[in-house]
């Protein structure tokens, strides 16, 4: 169907989700996941925060320019000063995220 | 002032012509649903916008910075956000950007 894999969710998962309301047909489940995500970058764009309780925030952040360098060259370079989106994720999220400990298997994996 | 869950259900409420408590639902439904899915161990990736994906860290031996006691702080999961292309490029602006990244050690798209 719509779903990319069981491993990664995707737009389409959250339009069939809204459609599994039973309010709004499928047409209308994607379009409101795409002004959902609209609205969100129109208000990022221009600067501002985002605060989703029980989700995270989200941050434009202004990064002067540092020197940096190439790293399939090595030649030094400077990079530009930027903009950054910084998520920071909630502590209701991270406590749902750590409701089970993290097992060996996991910790082999970072560990390798 | 910062965007919340509050206006943001206002806005979609406005702008879909929903009465506020379908808009609330609708909201609601798709960050319990991402939330669910990174609790399952899912990557979100929201084309335009970012992915979203669990990392784990491992434990280490902390200090209370007042009392220098040391903390053994347990191995953790947490959510990591890659801004996606079409976001990053709008955030800074027409001009296109050089470099690949956000400057993170991030490893994939």
């Amino acid at each position: 169907m719509g779903s990319e894999s069981n491993n990664t969710m995707t737009k389409a998962d959250l339009a069939r989700a809204i459609h599994d309301l039973g309010v709004f047909n499928k047409k209308q489940s994607a379009e409101l996941v795409e002004l959902v995500f609209n609205t969100l970058k129109q208000r990022l764009e221009s600067g501002e925060r985002v605060k989703i309780s029980g989700f995270g925030n989200f941050e434009v952040r202004d990064k002067d320019a540092r020197p940096g360098r190439n790293p399939h060259t090595g030649d030094d370079l400077t990079i530009e000063a930027r903009r950054v989106l910084r998520f920071k994720p909630s502590q209701k999220l991270k406590d749902q995220l750590n409701a089970t400990p993290v097992s060996e298997d996991e910790l082999a994996q970072i560990r390798e | 002032m910062p965007m919340t869950k509050s206006s943001l259900i206002d806005a979609v409420a406005a702008d879909a012509d929903l009465p506020r408590k379908r808009a609330r639902q609708v909201i609601n439904t798709i960050f319990d649903t991402m939330t669910n899915a990174l609790a399952e161990g899912k990557r979100i990736e929201m084309r335009g916008f970012g992915t979203f994906a669990v990392r784990v860290y491992d434990g280490y031996t902390g200090r209370n910075p007042r009392t220098s006691v040391p903390v053994e702080v347990d191995p953790k999961r947490s959510v990591h956000f890659k801004v996606g292309k079409e976001l990053r490029e709008r955030i800074n602006g027409a001009e296109g950007v050089e470099l690949e990244d956000d400057g993170d050690e991030s490893d994939d798209t």
